[in-house]
């Protein structure tokens, strides 16, 4: 089965070690959610494996379907069919949704085709449909002075455009009020299928209760220190992160 | 987008070829009076020309380079080692057939009959010191617009011809303005009718093909009242080892209620000093437009101004600049308010990337008389790398109760969040620097005609495509 495996994780950034040694595997079809406290690695790992150049893995590897993406750059992950949604999206002022996602698209296509614009169109007004964004979204410039919720959205309209193989979601949940986690959550939950790994970073529980997870890893100090169903899940909800450091120490 | 790359690359080189043609007048190398009395000859001009010429280059040599101001590398110009005036000595033709083969094939590479064909009123191509073709639509020639060469205005209109000549800009503006007024040849004259609206831009293309050479065009557009024209020029240069000299100079008047917007892309090889006097007079209710892209040249100084000398008179000046590495773009406005209820607007975009510098220098000034002025000024800098420079000059004065200005001014740089996040897209470093520098000016890119905002989106991200590595 095709997935994406994390090796024995090691990376830092300026010297300092921020991941000890992760290991993973996010099978094709299956999602995957990572919790732990803020800290923890979480994100950095989301970073690396994207691979942001602030920071630099010093050993271990990350494999998608069995090929190593450490040399790639992270145009070429992407196209790859990585996908990162962010925790904070960044602005691209002057250039709208439509021109952007226009460009990332047309990146995937071999040399010397060009994008079938009509068809690009339906399917962009379908998943924005999908995700309760409004048509003249694609008009607005890629996040600039959107709400937290819009960011949000924006991601998933680009995942679900972009039709990745591998996805991580990097505290997708964060700064949503109760409606827009839905809505997100149903947006992800679209996705969801046979050919998309997908692994979910998040700080709390309450975004499990609307993608509920194939399994979670809780992670501390750059390390996965437990992994079980969703009902690990729940446990901690209860229970906190301590009594797993501590069992871990 | 690699096939579309691949269309850049070539177009990149565009302007990068010139023939070896035996010009029939060279004025030879540096400036004398020698070298006027020459260029008067050839072009058998009027005694009033040969004298304001003679009177010209005393000023130039009287004036001392501006570096008390502006920068050190003018002094790098050597006006010994350029030729002032080269020519063909062949008639302006009004077929392109009856062009000379190599000027002709000049003209095809940069796709000028082609552009003439498909959406433009008239064209002029100069090629070195003269105009070598000129037309005009017959449309729009019945209508009385005038649209030729200044050399043939100056023969066949010099009644208009001498009357605007010099009248916006003085000969002793400044030490270049002068140079022009000593050696200019070829530009456009333009003269538009009471009322007459010309519906498709006028286009002139000025090309350098001979090295050590000064190219000093002279344009001169007089909209008479009521009337609009639109006028488009472009630029380009082969890439000589040695550097050469641009220095135009370009008058317009809007009498009053007329129309003049008048838009430059400005792509010069990297070894051209383009030092350029742009002004325009308008009268009352007239509104003047220039705008203006700089992405080429070494050194390029260039400040379009309008003087609003009528009553709700209107200024604007649109500019962007593209400073590459090892390039400086020093440009900006200049809006001298003469009359009352006068508006002016300044936007201005400078890019810089690696070691390029773009230099903003604004003029505003508002007498203490005058009532109900307005002008608003916006300059925004993007920086892409560490090295890159920016600076910005903004002097505005403006005097009296009841008028107002209006400032706002920021530096912006590309961050590597920003490129991280395209990048996550699939955009490769390079496509995802042009586009953060596409959506930066794509407001001003909107304002220009389409063919010539596609055109320029290209120059933009061949730019970027060098600039990261």
């Amino acid at each position: 089965m095709p997935t994406l495996e994390i090796k024995d994780l090691h990376a830092s950034i300026n010297g300092q070690p921020i991941l000890k040694g992760v290991s993973l595997i996010i099978p094709q079809g299956e999602v995957h959610a990572i919790m732990g406290p803020n800290g923890s690695g979480k994100s950095t790992l989301a970073k690396v494996i994207a691979g942001h150049e602030d920071y630099e893995v010093t050993s271990g590897d990350v494999l998608m379907d069995g090929e190593s993406i450490l040399e790639m750059e992270v145009d070429e992950r992407s196209r790859k069919g990585l996908f990162l949604a962010f925790q904070y999206p960044m602005e691209v002022p002057g250039v709208s949704i439509a021109n952007f996602l226009r460009a990332a698209i047309q990146s995937r296509l071999p040399e010397g085709k060009e994008l079938e614009v009509t068809e690009y169109y339906q399917q962009l007004y379908r998943e924005m449909d999908r995700l309760g964004m409004d048509r003249s979204f694609t008009s607005r410039s890629v996040n600039e002075g959107f709400s937290g919720g819009e960011k949000k959205r924006n991601e998933i309209l680009q995942m679900a455009m972009l039709k990745p193989r591998y996805a991580i979601l990097d505290e997708t949940d964060s700064g949503l009020d109760i409606d827009a986690l839905k809505i997100v959550a149903n947006g992800v939950n679209a996705l969801r299928g046979p050919d998309l790994g997908i692994l979910l970073i998040t700080h709390y529980q309450r975004l499990l209760d609307h993608i509920v997870p194939d399994n979670v890893h809780v992670m501390a100090n750059g390390r996965i220190l437990r992994s079980g169903n969703k009902d690990l899940a729940l446990e901690l909800e209860q229970k906190g992160y301590d009594w797993i450091l501590e069992s871990a120490a | 987008m690699s096939v579309k790359n691949n269309e850049i690359n070539i177009d990149r080189e565009i302007g990068n070829f010139h023939y070896n043609l035996t010009p029939a007048h060279d004025a030879g190398y540096g400036l004398t009076e020698e070298t006027i009395h020459f260029i008067c000859d050839v072009k058998n001009e009027p005694d009033w020309i040969r004298e304001l010429r003679l009177r010209a280059l005393e000023v130039f040599r009287s004036k001392p380079l501006p570096t008390h101001w502006a920068t050190e590398d003018l002094r790098n110009i050597d006006f010994d080692q350029i030729r002032y005036y080269i020519a063909p000595g062949t008639d302006v033709k009004r077929s392109w057939d009856e062009v000379p083969t190599e000027v002709k094939e000049t003209f095809e590479r940069l796709g000028i009959p082609e552009s003439e064909r498909k959406f433009l009123a008239g064209v002029e191509a100069q090629f070195d010191s003269e105009a070598v073709y000129s037309n005009i639509k017959k449309a729009v020639a019945d209508q009385g617009v005038i649209f030729m060469g200044s050399t043939e205005a100056l023969k066949e209109h010099p009644e208009i011809f001498r009357k605007w000549f010099g009248k916006v800009i003085p000969t002793g503006d400044n030490k270049f303005s002068a140079l022009n007024s000593a050696v200019f040849s070829g530009g456009s004259f333009i003269y538009v009718p009471p009322g007459v609206k010309v519906k498709h831009p006028l286009q002139a293309y000025f090309r350098i093909n001979s090295e050590n050479f000064g190219q000093f065009e002279r344009t001169l557009i007089i909209a008479d009242e009521g009337s609009e024209v639109m006028y488009m020029e472009g630029c380009t240069a082969p890439k000589f080892e040695t550097s050469t000299l641009h220095s135009a100079v370009v008058e317009l008047v809007a009498m009053p209620r007329a129309k003049i917007q008048y838009i430059t892309v400005q792509n010069w090889s990297s070894n051209v000093f383009n030092l350029v006097t742009k002004r325009g007079l308008a009268l009352e209710e007239a509104e003047i437009k220039w705008i203006d892209c700089n992405i080429g040249s070494r050194l390029t100084m260039k400040y379009p101004g309008v003087v609003m000398k009528g009553r709700k008179a209107r200024g604007e000046v649109i500019s962007i600049a593209l400073a590459g590495d090892g390039q400086h773009q020093d440009t900006g406005a200049k809006m001298i308010h003469a009359a009352d209820e006068t508006t002016s607007n300044i936007v201005s975009k400078s890019i810089s990337i690696g070691k390029g510098r773009a230099t903003y220098r604004g003029q505003v000034t508002v007498p203490r008389h005058l009532k109900g002025c307005k002008n608003n000024t916006e300059c925004d800098a993007l920086l892409i790398n560490t090295d890159s420079r920016t600076d910005t000059y903004p002097a505005i004065i403006v005097r009296g109760l009841g008028n107002a200005a209006q400032h706002e001014a920021s530096v912006s740089q590309v961050n590597a969040e920003q490129i991280f996040y395209m990048m996550q897209r699939g955009l490769t470093e390079a496509q995802a620097m042009s586009l953060a520098v596409n959506g930066f000016v794509n407001d001003l890119v909107r304002q220009f005609p389409m063919e010539y905002s596609v055109e320029l989106k290209r120059l933009i991200d061949l730019e970027m495509e060098g600039s990261v590595g």
